[in-house]
């Protein structure tokens, strides 16, 4: 198929064969991370300007090791805090990036909508590195991919989500790139932290929600834990994180409950003893790096598919 | 120009629009909107007369600072505007302005729109020494500690977009805790801006229970719904599916005089299609309370109706650009209303929704019966009910360009006003001279 989009800022309008396309691509972009000299130069002489309004190392890094793996200058932008308070508006910093004159903007922010925003406002290809509460695509195709690696196939699956969906850009995103590839998801966790009508019968499509986190284990095929961010409690969604572990964390005996060797995946950084035990992170089920290490290769396809040429040959 | 001839060229002459409801900005967001833009705004969308909110800064919460607003207003000699003092010293909901020394300097009604009255007990008393001078309080009703960090309406749209909701409960709590609190007073409320099936339906078995409150909604909410912020740009009635509603009168179908232009509206519309989407999270749409679902845009229609919603106000809230060009939480709310007003709401009188009379009705002796005052017999309007125009920032008079309707192409739109026998504004009268446009 060919390639249309000219940027990444949600998975939700997208066809399963643009989902498989970015998929396939990250197979192609693990066999270039396994040379023995990591480089390839399709993105040579493109500018990737990494624009982190709200920190993340993480995402970051994993961008700027995908960039500079396809041969790409790296350019860093780091604005903190909203921009009403310190006096900087996001509109200044786009024309900012907009004389700059940088091929791709990879962007991270607190507000949802904000890629949007700048898409609007400059001629560089957006990527969004995760808009407050609404999506991170990179971590929902990364997921994808990592799934598939471990289950084959993602049809008829069952994954669940368990933790604060509502705050939860990496949820949405998840549901966006699992379903069209024919997962379906259980989403588990407080009724505070799901958004209303998700439990008044209009969740998304393939989705259900299910408070009951064991009943929505038992005998499914993996389990994505959600980051829980301890201000929950302090704003009264919560009674204690102590009880939210009781309910709602990753114990083995909970684990255990869906089909053997079913996988554990968490988007990091891991809150361990709170949304999962340690054991189950580090256990056998995990996939924890795994989706770490995929995540530089499904950004690697981003970049490539939104401005690379047409070959992978090492020069 | 006479009403006569005015009639006889194919326009529609109807009494003067009055609006319960406009954000003038002045004194202190003059950057906004001024007094006498935001009049001559009225008078491009047919309100020849318009109550300015006390939101200002500071405040209008002085005798003197009412007595200012009415001078600006005489001096800006276009829609005549009446100031609604603050029903707390400077709105700060702790205690009460000096209502009756207001209302002696000229304030037509009092609120702290904006920011409801939270607290209850304050509130109550507001009410009751309102009833000194029968003076009107007109509240937004809203619950702030459900509604605070909300930037849309909490609902299937939001949950999608990420965005933190303002559910319909905020506006429905509040509405029954004010109209418990006029039973239990007596006084003159008027709840304005209302946008929730909840909120209708309470005010109904009020008003039949005999409490003494009236309700408004706006253009936006008869016209749009939340997933505007997800990018649709159809009005409610061109939803797929839900174009031909039958009319919502109970006392039968629509006036048999108006079935030849309703066939031929009906055909207009199937060939005006909406611009397919926008991109999503555009601020122009944020706005408090905000757009609801669908069911709850019917029911504001059905409200219209049936009489339980006595006036259409435009909650015309101008916005300087800085102040929206931002990221969708971090925007201002409001949508600039005024001059798009009429347009809106004959979209929905073209789709069958209401009648004519009855969409006019509740923005001219309607809102003249809240505030209890006459209208003026030689303030007047001519519409062009066919003429399409395209709603354009640098047409607008207003200095805030704060719709989604920008690009967009309405239809109906005011042609002439006169106010106090004196023609203000001539929007090109066929066969006319323009008189005091722009």
């Amino acid at each position: 198929m060919r390639w249309s989009r000219r940027h990444i800022l949600d998975t939700d309008d997208w066809s399963t064969e643009e989902i498989e396309a970015v998929l396939d691509t990250t197979g192609a972009m693990v066999e270039v991370l396994s040379r023995p000299v990591r480089r390839a130069p399709p993105l040579r002489g493109r500018t990737v300007v990494l624009f982190f309004a709200e920190s993340s190392t993480r995402t970051r890094v994993s961008f700027e090791l995908a960039a500079r793996t396809l041969s790409a200058d790296v350019v860093n932008i780091s604005a903190s805090g909203s921009s009403v308070e310190k006096g900087e508006s996001l509109y200044d910093t786009v024309r900012t990036l907009q004389a700059l004159g940088g091929d791709v903007v990879v962007m991270r922010h607190s507000s949802s909508g904000a890629p949007y925003f700048v898409s609007e406002r400059t001629d560089a290809a957006v990527i969004n590195a995760g808009d407050g509460w609404h999506a991170h695509p990179t971590q929902g195709l990364l997921d994808a991919y990592t799934l598939r690696g471990a289950l084959g196939h993602l049809a008829k699956k069952r994954i669940v989500i368990v933790g604060d969906v509502v705050h939860s850009r990496v949820a949405r995103s998840d549901i966006n790139a699992l379903v069209p590839l024919g997962a379906t998801i259980t989403l588990s966790g407080p009724p505070t932290l799901m958004p209303s009508a998700w439990r008044c019968g209009q969740a998304p499509a393939g989705t259900t929600y299910e408070m009951d986190l064991d009943r929505a284990l038992d005998g499914a095929d993996a389990v994505i834990a959600l980051r829980l961010q301890k201000e929950r409690q302090e704003g009264g969604l919560l009674p204690s994180l102590r009880e939210y572990t009781r309910v709602w964390g990753l114990t083995e005996a909970r684990v255990s409950l869906m089909r053997p060797g079913a996988p554990v995946m968490h988007p990091g950084p891991m809150n361990e003893g709170v949304e999962i035990d340690a054991a189950v992170a580090h256990g056998a089920r995990s996939l924890v790096e795994r989706q770490v290490t995929n995540g530089v290769a499904v950004r690697m396809a981003l970049l490539y598919l939104l401005v690379g040429t047409p070959t992978l040959e090492a020069s | 120009m006479e009403r006569r001839e005015l009639e006889a060229k194919g326009y529609l002459v109807t009494p003067g629009f009055i609006d319960l409801h406009a954000h003038l900005r002045e004194p202190g967001f003059e950057e906004s909107e001024t007094i006498a833009s935001g009049a001559r705004a009225a008078l491009r969308g047919g309100f020849t007369t318009i109550c300015a909110m006390p939101n200002t800064e500071p405040a209008i919460d002085t005798p003197g600072l009412v007595a200012e607003v009415i001078a600006r207003g005489r001096a800006a000699a276009a829609a005549r505007v009446l100031p609604i003092a603050t029903i707390t010293r400077g709105r700060a909901g702790r205690e009460l302005a000096d209502l009756i020394e207001l209302s002696a300097a000229g304030a037509i009604a009092f609120s702290d729109d904006g920011s409801p009255v939270d607290d209850a007990r304050l509130f109550r008393h507001a009410l009751e020494y309102a009833r000194t001078k029968d003076l009107l309080i007109i509240e937004h009703a809203q619950d702030t500690s459900l509604s605070r960090s909300g930037a849309m309406h909490e609902g299937v749209v939001s949950a999608r977009l990420g965005l933190p909701g303002i559910p319909s409960a905020a506006e429905e709590t509040a509405v029954a805790r004010d109209i418990a609190i006029a039973e239990m007073t007596g006084a003159r409320l008027h709840l304005t801006h209302l946008s929730t099936r909840g909120a209708i339906a309470s005010i109904r078995d009020a008003k039949s229970r005999g409490i003494r409150i009236t309700c408004d909604v706006t253009p936006h909410h008869l016209a749009m719904t939340d997933d505007w912020v997800a990018g649709s740009r159809a009005f409610a009635w061109e939803r797929e599916g839900h174009g031909r509603e039958a009319p919502l009168a109970r006392n039968g179908p629509a006036p048999a005089v108006d079935a030849d232009r309703f066939a031929q509206s009906q055909a207009r519309l199937s060939l005006e299609k909406p611009p397919a989407r926008a991109v999503p999270y555009d601020s122009s749409i944020k706005v408090n309370p905000p757009l609801r679902d669908w069911s709850d845009v019917r029911a504001l229609w059905e409200g219209l109706v049936d009489g339980t919603v006595d006036a259409i106000a435009t909650d015309h809230a101008p916005h300087a650009s800085v102040r929206k060009n931002v990221e969708f939480d971090q925007a201002a709310f409001g949508i600039s209303g005024l001059e798009t007003a009429v347009s809106l709401v004959l979209g929905g009188v073209a789709a069958g929704w209401a009648d004519r009379n009855t969409v006019i009705r509740a923005l001219t002796t309607g809102p003249a019966r809240v505030l209890g005052i006459q209208r003026h017999d030689d303030d007047w309007i001519a519409i062009d009910l066919d003429s399409a125009w395209t709603v354009a920032a640098e047409e607008l008079v207003s200095m805030g360009k704060n719709t989604p309707l920008l690009g967009r192409t309405l239809r109906g739109r005011v042609v002439y006003a006169v106010v106090g026998g004196k023609a203000r504004y001539d929007g090109g009268v066929r066969g006319a001279s323009p008189v005091g446009s722009r």
